[in-house]
């Protein structure tokens, strides 16, 4: 009986299967493995790392790989100042309390992207309420420029890669008792010393979880730069988007695909090793 | 102070002391920080000006009018919500599938696993040109099919996760019972295991719709010229021009966003 029912366990699941991994494979896996495929071949399908040489070689290139690299590290720096005293917070507070900080937290998550970032040009515009306001309260004399630049890409990531800082980290100080910064202070420790050598230590592995998800998100993020960046603020995606559609350089975007793709995998990596992957979005999914 | 006098001010003022009141604000701030900026488009979209200015001179609805009689408008649209209507029907019923499939054990069933998430976690721009260069070669750019295929691909682990979540709370136990009085596979999951988890089931077809109908990067490339989605339409609309147009079709996704989250948090408390 139980040997039947295994049998016919076994059938069933690849009948369920099937369809969704078929698709998967066809529409995502196939394509992607195509990509890998276009960034090693040059001229006469020979086997080349042309392509790639081409990536860490030209200055052009290096520049748009360090961009990537200093925008996504200082987004992630920022989220963490940002998100480290509300994951504190929210960790602290009656459940009320926190459950409403929860959903300020989610409402942007909930939002189109697209909105997000039209909202951010709206404000941070050369006329945006901003500066308007900045102008008003006599701060200005003129308006400064906040779009188009690194800190309008900076702003508008932070804002939205934020949530993905915090949920980590909540996670983590949620398990934490609070009690612990008392009796710390009750055997004679400051607040300052308190904080570094008993909660700061624990709260480690939401820092760790909070920050590498944020980065590897910034790594490969596109709407945000691409609409609230300058010329000079690049990104690889907006790289590989430019090859495509515009150059129709198909090896070079697939070699710039292969990279970001081959980091983005490295850094999962070290999450899941560390911190496994059901973490990933702070258990609250 | 003594210590015990130490230790009752510490009981009175939490484990920051006077500092709670600063953190608070703090927080308030970067909550405020994280959850308003959105909401400026509302203001906007009701603005009397021909421009983008704030606080508006006067209010009134011709960004709205303007949005409502333009075909462009209508047209992206109606074609966003019918291919989040099929990418949902399609996302929901593959998704449970696989969902139910991966309650076994099997070989390889790691390997699934990583397939059906990795389109969360490989950036975007990836599976976007990825897609791009399949249909150029298929000839689906500016299909409503390809869109929807491409969708589907975005939305199924969505659902894989939302159904499996469910799944783990459901008693198996039951489907034994069933069978045991003699239903077969089928008739044990129409009448036992789809009643129990549809909730779950529900909310994975809201997510996935959301997720197709906010879906940008894809469109970007595989909706044409011709036939852009309602994303695609924005994103070329804020590229050339900030008009308040957009301001207006930004408050209604917000209010679609808003209903459909309150449909699942309902559903939630009821499931």
């Amino acid at each position: 009986m139980s040997r039947h029912r295994a049998a016919v366990g076994r059938w069933e699941v690849r009948v369920l299967l099937l369809p969704a991994v078929a698709w998967l494979t066809a529409l995502f896996l196939l394509p992607i493995g195509r990509l890998f495929y276009l960034s090693l071949v040059g001229p006469g399908s020979h086997l080349t790392m042309a392509h790639y040489a081409k990536l860490v070689t030209e200055p052009v290139y290096l520049k748009i790989l360090l961009n990537t690299f200093e925008i996504s590290l200082a987004v992630t720096v920022l989220a963490l100042l940002l998100g480290y005293p509300v994951a504190f917070l929210m960790a602290t507070a009656r459940a009320s309390v926190a459950a409403l900080m929860l959903a300020c937290i989610m409402l942007p998550l909930w939002t189109s992207l697209l909105v997000r970032t039209y909202a951010w040009m709206v404000l941070l515009g050369r006329r945006g309420i901003i500066n308007d306001l900045l102008i008003g309260l006599g701060v200005l004399d003129e308006p400064i420029r906040l779009l188009y630049n690194r800190t309008g890409v900076t702003i508008g990531m932070v804002h939205v890669l934020l949530p993905f800082m915090i949920l980590p980290l909540y996670s983590v100080m949620r398990g934490i008792d609070v009690e612990l910064l008392k009796a710390a202070q009750n055997l004679g420790a400051n607040l300052r010393q308190a904080f570094l050598r008993v909660y700061l230590p624990l709260s480690l592995p939401g820092i760790a979880a909070g920050c590498l998800l944020v980065f590897v998100m910034a790594i490969g993020f596109f709407v945000t730069p691409a609409l609230l960046g300058g010329r000079g603020d690049m990104m690889i995606s907006m790289l590989i988007e430019n090859q495509v559609r515009e150059l129709l350089n198909w090896e070079f975007a697939s070699a710039l695909a292969a990279t970001l793709l081959a980091v983005t995998a490295v850094i999962l990596v070290i999450y899941q090793r560390f911190l496994g992957l059901d973490r990933m979005w702070g258990g609250v999914r | 102070m003594t210590d015990r006098a130490r230790a009752l001010r510490l009981e009175e003022a939490g484990p920051l002391g006077r500092r709670n009141v600063l953190l608070a604000a703090l927080g308030v701030a970067i909550l405020a920080f994280l959850a308003l900026p959105t909401f400026v488009v509302l203001p906007i979209s009701f603005s009397a000006a021909t421009y983008l200015t704030f606080p508006p001179p006067g209010w009134s609805t011709q960004w709205y009018t303007r949005y409502f009689e333009s075909r462009e408008w209508m047209g992206a649209t109606w074609r966003s919500f019918q291919v989040a209507l099929l990418t949902m029907c399609a996302a929901t019923v593959l998704g449970t599938a696989a969902a139910l499939a991966l309650r076994r054990q099997f070989r390889g069933k790691p390997l699934v696993n990583l397939a059906i998430i990795a389109p969360i976690v490989v950036p975007v721009i990836i599976t976007a040109i990825a897609i791009y260069g399949l249909y150029a070669r298929l000839r689906l750019i500016g299909t409503i099919p390809g869109l929807v295929m491409a969708h589907t691909v975005m939305a199924l682990p969505f659902v894989v996760v939302v159904v499996g979540a469910t799944l783990r709370a459901f008693d198996e136990t039951l489907e034994l019972a069933a069978q045991n009085l003699g239903a077969n596979r089928w008739q044990t999951f129409r009448l036992v295991t789809l009643p129990l988890i549809r909730p779950g089931i529900i909310s994975a077809a809201l997510l996935a719709f959301i997720t197709s109908f906010d879906e940008i990067v894809i469109a970007i490339f595989i909706s044409g010229a011709r036939a852009p989605t309602l994303p695609k339409q924005m994103w070329d609309g804020i590229r050339t021009e900030i008009d308040p147009t957009i301001a207006s079709v930004s408050s209604l996704l917000i209010m679609v966003t808003t209903v459909v989250l309150v449909a699942i948090a309902l559903l939630r408390r009821r499931g």
